[in-house]
């Protein structure tokens, strides 16, 4: 890790300097509009070594997984290959443009095509749109696609989406995008959707369920053929939330145990990289009720060619376009190198090692539901006098590890949600507990060296309340 | 396997550890008559086989390096410096999350504070955040903002006639569950017809078929109304022409594709959205700020998160999680390469090129180029059907731009041309010799 402290672009810049040199004009100058000309125009002026040193330096002052191990739980943080890489740079892709003619883009209707039906067959879905480009764009499409198919029965009452208290943000943010009302299930002893209070909920009045499976406490929602069926019978439909499909691979098509439409985070399970915040793409699979209401177009196969199409009942577009191709391109590298063979390897690599962390740690940190994880597992940090999860985040920065993702759900105090993944050797595991264990000790013994941590950064722990308080979200020279 | 690590002997081991007898063990929980179903793909290739499959794939396109290509219409074909790729696609960039442990994310959260303060400077207005998913959903959230903003009693959105209509059909996408009245407005942004129900008035700078004019009449026609003024704008033009914001506009919005993102079939594409001082914390999306640690070192963290789903659930701002962050750290490189000097030069190539293209079309019998001030792209009106013209040109190696009868069945005779710095004058001069010949 870089520890100097690097100084904003601003304050590098130097007046005359320039990073790139552009060829000279090889057309008369034409009269340009006086009034409409901008005075100034205050970016940096860096010559091409200081802007590459600058970013090179930038770079080694994150954790990523090409460094460190980094088990974010919920995220799915696997090795992305590099043959992703190269395969979505290939000029072909590049320079393709989405308004040329369907005949001058046969190669990129074709590889979304194929996709397509690869991600049918993962997830047992009648049809499947890749516009969306994020998970939480992915749940939007699916939760106007349910609003949609209501209102198109003439059934104007379904306004209510039902919500365990596990599910991420993005679930109830999206239905309020939607116009629809939240209603949240609580979970149960094991860490299940509580059966009793889902039936309660259950009237003419739902629109549907939004399902996680598994769930975010890393458990697999064992009631769920019966939650789909209580819930079809109230004439409700089932969303299935895909994030943590990575440890369903080969193992359950989610539209055999009821699933009407699901995203799938192609940017987790299919090893495209998460790229500090995106882009991803939220990948919509649809059951035979709801196939015609994907958001469009979406790829066809006529014969020999292929063609972009819009489907009947389309709630239209999610985006412009047809979604993040080049993230299409890196998953369909992906799924094509595993196979079903592959992709079944995963899903159980990616179990095994959360069961093998969870085994080998739980003793030091309690884990809320004890039972056998699938993909990840929540553990609590809660356990010595004085120090938090937060404190034990910090120090495991000091050891050279990502922390997982903390304090969520919600429903588990002090929560540490730890998945490993598929990608990470024993060895790595093994590490990882050994200081883990290392910073349950210390946690009793020397406290401080958890609340003082992370000590081997470029900056401690910063101020997020004065941060939010006096915001500062742009250099101000 | 390349991307398994652990071998049989590992598995077992680990098995004795969990105390499972087997791996198929641990999906116990999965209902047994569904468990482990055949999945029928195509068996799993080498890296060397899937490359090879793929590139020739790839090679099907037509691609806009091997023609002359005048076709943008919301994608533009603009150079990329190669430092661009070359920074952004670094392992530390590529595969790190969302910066969350700002200590080991300084990186990245610098970055995005780098890419807030020059959006914020190009657009005029105080803060930017840190990406939507393209111009299109950006300025769908926009318009929700505006609407949070005026309250039930302002339903009425004011859209130009001659916005792109994808962003169009977004904008009635995300809006399909609100109470909303969506109208068009043609010509003069400032004769929109802003009322006491009017939300936001939106205007597109330059609009979908090119044209340029002053804002301010408009911001202020909206402001009486006390409605919002929303613009939608290209980045590469605000290195050369006022900023939105100091025309008056609330908030910016653009599509950010052309600042070092490739075409790439139309993703991934950068959703750039900034607002005045007055409605930062009612703007979606991660925004980064500047903080300072306990010995008083500056760095950076997401902040404001109370607008966003993660703490407010179902009363946040917009559902928003992951954006696109690589695409505007492409941005952000791409900025500083070209600084406030290249920027500027960029869109003056531009201005040039598309007004000696705009020149010599005009002057082929049976053509005519819109009036008015335009960026880039201008309509031409075609003797013959341009959907006819698109399809001889582009078997011939010269893109003509984008018939309008793709959208707007009624005009078949209109092609929008784009014109960059990528156009050398013989393309440009070639350009006019094609439509020439295409249209007897």
């Amino acid at each position: 890790m870089n520890l100097k402290p690097e100084p904003l672009a601003f304050e590098l810049s130097s007046p005359g300097r320039v990073g790139v040199a552009l060829p000279k004009s090889d057309v008369p100058a034409a009269p340009m509009p006086k009034a409409l000309l901008r005075d100034e125009l205050k970016l940096p002026e860096l010559d091409e070594l200081t802007v590459v040193r600058h970013f090179t330096r930038l770079s080694q002052k994150n954790y990523s997984i090409d460094t460190e191990f980094y088990p974010l739980g919920s995220c799915t943080m696997k090795y992305n290959p590099k043959a992703n890489e190269a395969a979505a740079a290939l000029p072909g892709w590049k320079g393709s443009h989405p308004l040329a003619s369907d005949r001058c883009n046969q190669g990129s209707i074709e590889l979304i095509w194929k996709l397509q039906e690869s991600l049918k067959s993962i997830g047992g879905f009648e049809a499947v749109s890749l516009q969306p480009a994020a998970g939480a764009h992915g749940e939007l499409a699916g939760v106007f696609m349910i609003r949609a198919y209501h209102l198109s029965r003439g059934d104007a009452r379904r306004v209510k989406m039902l919500i365990p208290d596990s599910a991420h943000g993005t679930n109830p943010a999206s239905c309020t995008m939607a116009g629809l009302t939240t209603v949240t299930i609580p979970s149960d002893a094991d860490g299940g959707v509580d059966m009793a209070a889902l039936k309660a909920a259950c009237d003419d009045t739902v629109a549907g369920i939004m399902i996680t499976n598994p769930s975010t406490l890393g458990l697999f929602e064992r009631n769920i053929e019966a939650i789909a069926r209580i819930v079809h019978e109230a004439g409700g439909l089932v969303y299935g939330d895909g994030a943590n499909m990575n440890a369903l691979t080969g193992v359950l098509r989610p539209a055999d145990v009821g699933i009407d439409v699901m995203h799938f985070n192609l940017h987790k399970t299919f090893s495209t990289p998460h790229g500090g915040g995106g882009p991803g793409v939220g990948m919509v699979g649809a059951g035979k009720a709801l196939a015609a209401f994907l958001p469009g177009p979406i790829a066809a196969r006529k014969g020999e060619a292929y063609a972009m199409e819009v489907p009947a009942r389309t709630i239209g577009r999610m985006k412009a376009f047809y979604g993040n191709f080049g993230v299409l391109v890196r998953a369909y590298t992906y799924i094509r190198m595993l196979g079903a063979e592959g992709l079944r390897r995963v899903a159980e690599s990616a179990v095994l090692n959360a069961n093998y962390l969870k085994a080998r740690l739980e003793k030091a940190y309690p884990v809320k539901y004890p039972r056998r994880c699938m993909h990840e597992f929540v553990a609590m940090g809660n356990f010595a006098d004085g120090v938090h999860t937060l404190d034990i985040a910090k120090r495991m920065i000091d050891y050279g590890f990502h922390p997982p993702t903390i304090y969520f759900p919600l429903i588990v105090p002090e929560a540490l949600m730890i998945e490993p993944t598929e990608t990470e050797s024993k060895e790595t595991l093994d590490g990882f507990v050994e200081v883990m264990l290392k910073i349950a000790e210390e946690a009793r013994t020397s406290p401080e060296l958890l609340r003082e941590a992370p000590h081997a950064t470029p900056v401690g722990r910063l101020d997020e309340v004065a941060a939010a308080r006096c915001p500062v979200l742009c250099y101000r020279g | 396997m390349p991307f398994i690590p652990n071998t049989g002997a590992d598995r077992e081991a680990m098995l004795a550890a969990v105390g499972a007898r087997s791996v198929e063990e641990l999906f116990s929980d999965i209902p047994a008559d569904k468990r482990f179903p055949k999945l029928g793909l195509p068996e799993g290739l080498s890296e060397l086989e899937a490359l090879r499959e793929i590139e020739a794939m790839a090679s099907k396109n037509e691609v806009a390096s091997k023609s002359a290509w005048f076709l943008g219409a919301g994608a533009y074909n603009h150079f990329i410096p190669a430092a661009v790729p070359a920074l952004a696609s670094r392992g530390e960039f590529l595969s790190a999350y969302t910066p969350y442990q700002p200590e080991v994310s300084q990186g990245t959260l610098q970055a995005i504070f780098e890419y807030q303060s020059m959006a914020a400077e190009l657009f005029g207005v105080d803060t930017v955040n840190a990406s939507h998913y393209d111009g299109a959903t950006a300025l769908a959230e926009a318009v929700i903002m505006a609407l949070n903003h005026g309250g039930s009693g302002r339903p009425r959105i004011m859209l130009p006639a001659a916005l792109h209509p994808e962003y169009k059909d977004v904008a009635r996408t995300y809006l399909a569950a609100f109470p909303v009245e969506i109208e068009e407005y043609a010509g003069e942004p400032a004769a929109a017809g802003a009322d006491a129900r009017t939300a936001c008035v939106v205007a597109a700078y330059p609009d979908f078929e090119g044209r340029v004019r002053d804002l301010s009449a408009a911001a202020e026609a909206a402001h009486a109304a006390g409605a919002l003024f929303i613009v939608s704008a290209d980045p590469i033009m605000l290195g050369l022409l006022k900023s939105p914001g100091s025309m008056g506009a609330d908030i910016v919005t653009a599509e950010g594709q052309s600042l070092g993102n490739a075409m790439n079939y139309g993703g991934p594409f950068l959703g750039m959205m900034g607002a005045t001082q007055k409605f930062v914390r009612k703007m979606p999306g991660r925004i980064v700020g500047q903080a300072a640690d306990h010995d008083g070192r500056r760095g950076f963290v997401l902040t404001l998160s109370a607008r966003e789903q993660h703490i407010r659930r179902e009363k946040a701002v917009s559902n928003i999680c992951s954006n696109q962050g690589l695409a505007m750290l492409q941005a952000t490189v791409y900025l500083e390469a070209l600084g406030k000097g290249g920027l500027k030069a960029v869109a003056e190539l531009c201005w040039n090129k598309a007004h000696y293209a705009a020149g010599l079309v005009a002057k082929i019998p049976g053509f005519a180029v819109a009036d008015g001030e335009f960026f880039k792209e201008f309509v031409v009106k075609t003797p013959v059907p341009a959907a006819s013209i698109v399809e001889k040109l582009e078997r011939r190696g010269v893109m003509p731009g984008l018939a309008l009868s793709r959208y707007y069945p009624d005009r078949t005779h209109e092609l929008l041309v784009c014109v960059t710095e990528m156009n050398t004058r013989e393309q440009i001069e070639l350009l006019a010799r094609s439509l020439e010949e295409a249209s007897v």
